[in-house]
């Protein structure tokens, strides 16, 4: 592997441009880019958005909304397996985008969230897919508790709840060629540590589903 | 100095008068949005009145290669926001974009001035090879809906839109105020049909005239903006257009007619779906396909009237 996935990447000096010039217009082309819900964006870290997955574009979707001045702070958080897997997909995963690597396969006992940890100790926003992968199209699967450790260790970051409807028809999984359709990410009033594990889950999973009700019917019939 | 830029972009006066009353209109509204009090919701939509007039002024001064390209990206995101919209099935995901390629395809032929094959492309070719497609791609569950869906938005999205343009090729001869001014009165009485009808509702709207399509549309403003959009048409379409007497009439009364059914229809599609907007991309407006439901309608109707009695080129 190139790049060790227990540490926090350098970011290239270029990467704004890279959002602002190419990202963006590219994420807006192929889905619209609507935001419901704007004023629950967080323009300063710490803080956490927890947003559901479908589809590559997600990352691309999530970078787009931001203001320019705050996406310099944003790291969406990724499988080291897949994104670090080549020198050229690392290199653009880790320096374009600015993943947050993290570890699928590791050791028991490596602590896989130590990059992530960074990030929020930076004042970061992190984006992460509580799914752990890409699920089915516009059905929110089982939740993964590494955000509950986040928010635990860091108790002041607010977790927003993101719902991203439509972006599994543009470019579902497994699928090459992206198909312009529109997408609407829906954000949510975040949710605070309180100290409970099953209950902050409990909480951030129904303000998911709050949001995917209210979502427009971007979906296949 | 008025005219020598009025000369070197080859304006015809009346067409500079008529872009001086829209800007003093936009003024006076935005005056309006922005006293104390005047709502955030209105200051969006006069904000985004602006950019949509300016985009307008700046391709009629242009003409008609920047007015195609103006309506194909506008084509292209109406398209976007209906198939989105629209129940379509997992299967015809591909066909999807295969239908975005009518708008290179049609505005295409607008830009190639080929007229007879442009009359014929989305409702004879598109409308045949689509359901062949959808019959390849092996989901017969919804098949006509589907099919449906597909030929009314390229129809209304796409080739009923990119008349516009296609009317900016007139030659300027043939129209006291040009080709613009036959664009111009067209986008003015289409966009000002809107607002009357609006206006003309909410002060004296009592009866309901869709109540389970539009709950806000009522005859008052039906036929209160119909009457004063035809007396705009009256008024003005000696000194825009090339229409007899005769011809100014029966475009006075059936235009704002066109315009109305194109609102309503529209509100229809948007009612069964459970949408108020079909996006988010006018701030105050809505979505491309909210803001263009009306000249979906107007556009091929005038076109078509202008084609039949008046213009030589068509």
């Amino acid at each position: 592997m190139p790049s060790s996935a227990s540490e926090l990447p350098r970011l290239s000096p270029f990467r704004l441009l890279f959002l602002r010039a190419f990202a963006r217009p590219l994420a807006q082309l192929l889905t619209g880019a609507d935001v419901h819900g704007r004023e629950h964006l967080p323009l300063r870290g710490p803080a956490i958005l927890a947003a559901n997955h479908n589809s590559h574009l997600d990352t691309f979707l999530l970078l787009s909304i931001f203001p320019a001045r705050a996406v310099t702070r944003v790291r969406p958080v990724a499988a080291a397996d897949y994104f670090l897997a080549s020198p050229a997909r690392s290199w653009f995963s880790r320096r374009l985008i600015g993943i947050t690597p993290i570890d699928r396969r590791a050791k028991p006992g490596t602590d896989v969230l130590a990059p992530a940890m960074a990030a929020l100790a930076r004042g970061d926003i992190l984006i992460v897919f509580p799914e752990g992968t890409r699920g089915e199209a516009d059905e929110l699967g089982s939740l993964k508790t590494g955000v509950a450790k986040l928010a635990a260790a860091f108790p002041e970051a607010p977790v927003t709840p993101v719902w991203i409807q439509g972006a599994g028809r543009v470019l579902p999984k497994g699928a090459r060629m992206p198909v312009p359709m529109n997408c609407c990410v829906c954000v949510g009033p975040a949710v605070r540590w309180t100290g409970d594990r099953t209950r902050f889950m409990g909480e951030l999973k129904d303000g998911l589903a709050a949001l995917q009700a209210s979502a427009p019917p971007l979906r296949w019939a | 100095m008025f005219e020598a830029a009025r000369d070197a972009l080859h304006i015809p006066p009346v067409l500079g008068w008529g872009l001086v009353v829209v800007a003093v209109a936009l003024v006076a509204g935005s005056v309006a949005a922005w006293r104390p009090g005047g709502g955030a919701e209105l200051r969006a939509r006069m904000a985004s009145w602006w950019v949509m007039a300016a985009l307008l002024v700046l391709a009629l001064l242009l003409g008609w290669p920047a007015m195609t390209l103006l309506f194909a990206g506008a084509s292209f995101l109406a398209l976007r926001e209906f198939l989105s919209l629209a129940p379509l099935r997992r299967e015809d995901r591909l066909v999807v974009l295969f239908a975005y390629l009518t708008v290179p395809f049609v505005y295409g032929l607008v830009a190639l001035d080929r007229y007879t094959v442009f009359l014929i492309a989305v409702p004879v070719y598109f409308f045949i090879t689509t359901p062949f497609l959808l019959a390849v791609a092996g989901q017969t569950r919804g098949f006509l809906a589907a099919a449906a869906v597909f030929q009314w938005a390229a129809l209304t999205c796409v080739s009923n839109i990119a008349y516009v343009p296609f009317l900016m090729r007139t030659p300027d001869a043939e129209a006291p105020a040009g080709a613009a001014g036959l664009v111009f009165f067209l986008l003015l009485v289409t966009e000002m049909n809107d607002v009357l009808q609006y206006v003309c509702g909410k002060l004296f709207g009592r009866h309901k005239i869709a109540p389970t399509v539009s709950p806000n549309k009522t005859w008052e403003g039906f036929l209160g903006g119909w009457g004063l959009t035809a007396a705009l048409i009256v008024g003005l379409a000696p000194v825009f257009t090339p229409f007899s007497r005769i011809e100014t009439l029966i475009a006075a009364a059936l235009l704002p007619l066109a315009g109305f059914a194109g609102d309503v229809t529209m509100s229809a599609i948007k009612r069964d779906l459970g949408v108020k907007d079909t996006s988010r991309l006018i701030p105050g407006h809505g979505g491309v396909l909210d803001r263009l439901d009306s000249l979906t309608f107007t556009a091929p109707l005038y076109f078509h009237l202008l084609a039949a009695y008046a213009l030589e080129r068509f």
